[in-house]
């Protein structure tokens, strides 16, 4: 069993499960802060993803949008903590 | 070969962490418990998925960025989680009903939240 044919029917679905699940409670999360770590977990997960399908395409270049994503999901963290705690005032 | 096997074990510890997040994420009963299941698996899983790039790409470039995205991922997750940890107290969301402690009870005004 070739590193391909692993990553195809191993790895890829594992991940997939997982946005998934996070996705299950993005949708019915009580609280909006629930909705925020859920889709800074479905961000992150995406982090992995690009990770692992650049090991199987063999292009080092996808790890670029890594770093973005790494970026954006702390700045929307950030972001919807400010606006939750000045929507409170 | 070897490096092969090392790479799918590497790939697998970082895609189950990440699974075993998710599934704290969908089944922990409250808010607090989920953020703390959530931050620190994910992390650790996309962690090991980059350090299994970095081997398998064996380039200084390729190195150099994953050892990048590493750190600003352990430099940025508690920040956030504690950003966010913090306004949902704030935002007053109760605690489970086993939870027995709460170390900030009283530590906050009623009526604005402000310490």
């Amino acid at each position: 069993m070739s590193l391909e044919l692993y990553f195809d029917y191993v790895i890829f679905p594992i991940l997939t499960l997982s946005v998934i699940l996070s996705f299950i409670r993005l949708y019915k999360g009580p609280d909006v802060a629930d909705r925020v770590i859920a889709l800074d977990l479905i961000i992150t997960t995406g982090i992995g993803v690009i990770a692992a399908y650049s090991i199987r395409a063999g292009q080092a270049l996808f790890l670029e949008v890594a770093m973005i994503f790494a970026l954006i999901a702390f700045l929307g963290t950030i972001a919807f903590s400010f606006y939750l705690t000045r929507e409170k005032k | 070969m070897m490096m092969d096997i090392f790479i799918a074990f590497l790939s697998t510890l970082g895609a189950v962490a990440i699974l075993f997040a998710s599934i704290g994420i969908l089944r922990m009963p409250d808010f607090y418990l989920r953020l703390s299941v959530t931050v620190k698996a994910a992390t650790m899983g996309v962690g090991v998925l980059l350090i299994a790039a970095a081997i398998v790409f064996s380039d200084t470039e390729v190195t150099a960025k994953v050892i990048a995205i590493i750190l600003f991922l352990l430099l940025t997750a508690p920040v956030a989680a504690h950003m966010i940890g913090r306004t949902g107290y704030r935002s007053g969301i109760s605690l489970w009903k086993d939870s027995w402690i709460d170390d900030l009870d009283g530590k906050y005004k009623k009526e604005d939240k402000e310490l």
